[in-house]
């Protein structure tokens, strides 16, 4: 779902751990029982789409097919259009850029802050947490309100401060109108909304770092940087590696927040990316077969890039 | 040691300042929201709500809209809860209380469903909903959100089932009950805050959510109140922005889920810790 910030929460908030549970191999029909509800609907709600869009994603479904004309099956013939779609790749480029760039700065900035958490006093770490869980907590078409506001052409808050610095003519600058500064304007907001997970992430894993190897390294003459270096990111490294999966599988997926910035600035087919680029194959352009092929492209993309942490919450279960 | 105390008072200044700068946009929300729109269209932001109002709230709930979008959020935020814990709970015991053929495909299953993103199937959904004639309507939706979130919510509860120790509801058999009484009147109680929490966590995302709405709901009487709000916006791109409304009716979308959010808050980041460092 497109809910970034309470994906997040919910995605680390794992209970309490599971004791190797006391169950034994069981020969009556109550777990499948127990499990038909919850098959019956992500059948409904998941399922059936999936393999429809996978059949359609072969056959030529256009606005013939949806005023009730059989969809011809032409197999792979859409997935060949659109490797050879020059526009299509650009859409893919400017996606992956987005993602990885934003990714990555994301988890930098999230670390840092997380490392700073450690360095300060109570009451400074009590005051930086209870801002970052306000930006985390903001809804996401909430939070897109206030920054399409912020850097408003001509009454954003952002326009008049960097006015103020001498020398800087920011005066109606549109922020909006050109794809690279649309794309620092969403990658802004994407990392205002996602630092926070990050940091709080990465400061739960630094807690777990334990004060005597800490100590240890103090005596033996370890500089704060090789303390860094060589011991606390190690230590922390599986959480940081799940952590910058969740945010690349997030980032690629941006919807909601393009979707928001083009109602404001520019709808044209440079500010795309794939998932706004997918709804506009479907809805206007009412292409229902190129638009499916597209999202199995996504589908087998986002699964790609998932399948490390599937596994290791696979391990997880079986410990 | 001093100048370790030095730096600690430097690095904690650095840290309000990026609070600071970090909460800003929420703080500009309230703020914009009360301020009336003669300074609201002063080309110098004014900073503090020194002359504040309400009517920006008024005039955002004047439009009946409002509360035609809030009891469509509310209608399919409800019925998505309600099924969404009750399927997962059912779920989450089995996969966490039993072993038995088929288990782990199940949870496979549930665990790549969880990653798909409503972003890759949505033409496909709007399909099928709007085949059976369920475009703009609660249940459609319901449906999809169900689907969508059931998955997280099963995992999360699966971690509380399985924290309860089994032995409890043994303790209670051998002294008569049966394995269903026993779970009922040990385990379940228990599952409290874990039944909380996952109901948070699924009116968070059913409330919040975008995408599925914007497919399965285009009409405007059926809009949620992410769409409602998203409507302020597209209308700035044609005529000038009431922006003291819009961020008035920011703020009373906001609100709930900022409340709800820190409520739960200091269980899911005690969540964090155990999930996180684990490899």
């Amino acid at each position: 779902m497109s809910a970034e910030s309470t994906v997040a929460v919910s995605t680390t908030a794992r209970a309490p751990k599971s004791r190797s549970p006391k169950t034994r191999p069981t020969r009556s029909r109550t777990p499948q029982l127990l499990l038909i509800p919850a098959i019956l609907i992500l059948v409904l709600g998941m399922g059936y789409p999936l393999v429809w869009q996978i059949i359609t994603s072969m056959q030529e479904y256009g606005l013939p097919q949806q005023f009730g004309q059989p969809a011809p099956f032409v197999w792979f013939d859409n997935f060949v259009t659109l490797a050879t779609d020059p526009q299509l790749w650009a859409v893919v480029a400017r996606s992956l850029a987005f993602c990885v760039i934003t990714a990555f700065l994301t988890l930098g900035i999230g670390t840092a802050l997380a490392l700073l958490m450690t360095a300060v006093t109570k009451t400074a770490r009590l005051i930086l947490q209870v801002s970052l869980l306000l930006a985390w907590s903001m809804p996401v078409v909430a939070a897109m309100t206030v920054w399409i506001w912020l850097f408003d052409r001509r009454r954003g808050v952002v326009n008049y401060l960097l006015d103020m610095i001498p020398g800087v003519e920011m005066n109606r600058f549109d922020w909006l109108s050109t794809p690279l500064t649309f794309f620092i304007v969403a990658s802004i907001i994407v990392i205002w909304m996602s630092v926070p997970f990050v940091a709080f992430s990465v400061y739960a894993g630094l807690t777990q770092v334990s004060e005597e190897v800490m100590e240890a390294a103090q005596l033996d003459g370890a500089t704060g940087i090789q303390r860094l270096r060589f011991i606390i990111l190690p230590l922390i490294r599986p959480v940081i590696a799940i952590v910058l999966l969740l945010q690349l599988i997030w980032d690629l997926r941006v919807f909601t927040q393009i979707t928001m910035l083009q109602d404001a600035g520019s709808k044209s087919g440079d500010f795309d990316v794939l998932g706004t680029y997918i709804f506009k194959l479907g809805t206007s352009a009412q292409d229902f077969g190129m638009a499916s092929a597209v999202s199995i492209f996504v589908l087998a993309l986002t699964i790609a890039i998932s399948w490390f942490y599937i596994r290791s919450l696979l391990k997880e279960d079986e410990a | 040691m001093s100048r370790r105390r030095v730096r600690v008072g430097l690095f904690s200044a650095l840290a309000i300042v990026i609070a600071l700068l970090w909460v800003f946009p929420v703080y500009w929300m309230v703020n914009s929201a009360f301020l009336p729109t003669a300074i609201l269209q002063s080309f110098i932001p004014t900073f503090f709500p020194v002359r504040g109002t309400l009517s920006n709230f008024t005039g955002a709930l004047a439009d009946g809209t409002f509360l035609s979008a809030l009891g469509m959020s509310v209608g399919i935020t409800l019925t998505a809860v309600f099924f969404c814990i009750i399927f997962a709970f059912l779920a989450a015991v089995a996969i966490s209380r039993f072993r038995f053929r088929g288990r782990k495909s199940f949870v496979i299953a549930v665990l790549i469903v969880q990653m798909l993103p409503a972003e890759g199937l949505f033409i496909a959904q709007y399909k099928m909903v709007s085949s059976v004639g369920l475009l703009n309507s609660v249940i459609g939706v319901s449906i999809i959100y169900i689907a969508a979130v059931v998955p997280f919510t099963i995992w999360m509860l699966k971690g509380f089932v399985a924290g309860i120790p089994a032995d409890l509801e043994e303790a209670a058999m051998v002294d008569g009950l049966s394995r269903f009484q026993a779970f009922m009147r040990i385990t379940f109680p228990l599952l409290a805050p874990g039944l909380v929490a996952s109901g948070v966590y699924a009116f968070l995302q059913a409330w919040n959510e975008f995408t599925v709405a914007l497919v399965l709901l285009p009409a405007e009487s059926a809009h949620t109140l992410p769409l409602w709000l998203r409507g302020f916006v597209q209308a700035s791109a044609t005529r000038e922005t009431d922006w003291g409304q819009v961020m008035a009716a920011s703020t009373l979308v906001a609100v709930p889920v900022i409340i709800f959010f820190l409520i739960v808050q200091g269980r899911l980041t005690s969540g964090l810790v155990a999930g996180a460092v684990k490899g």
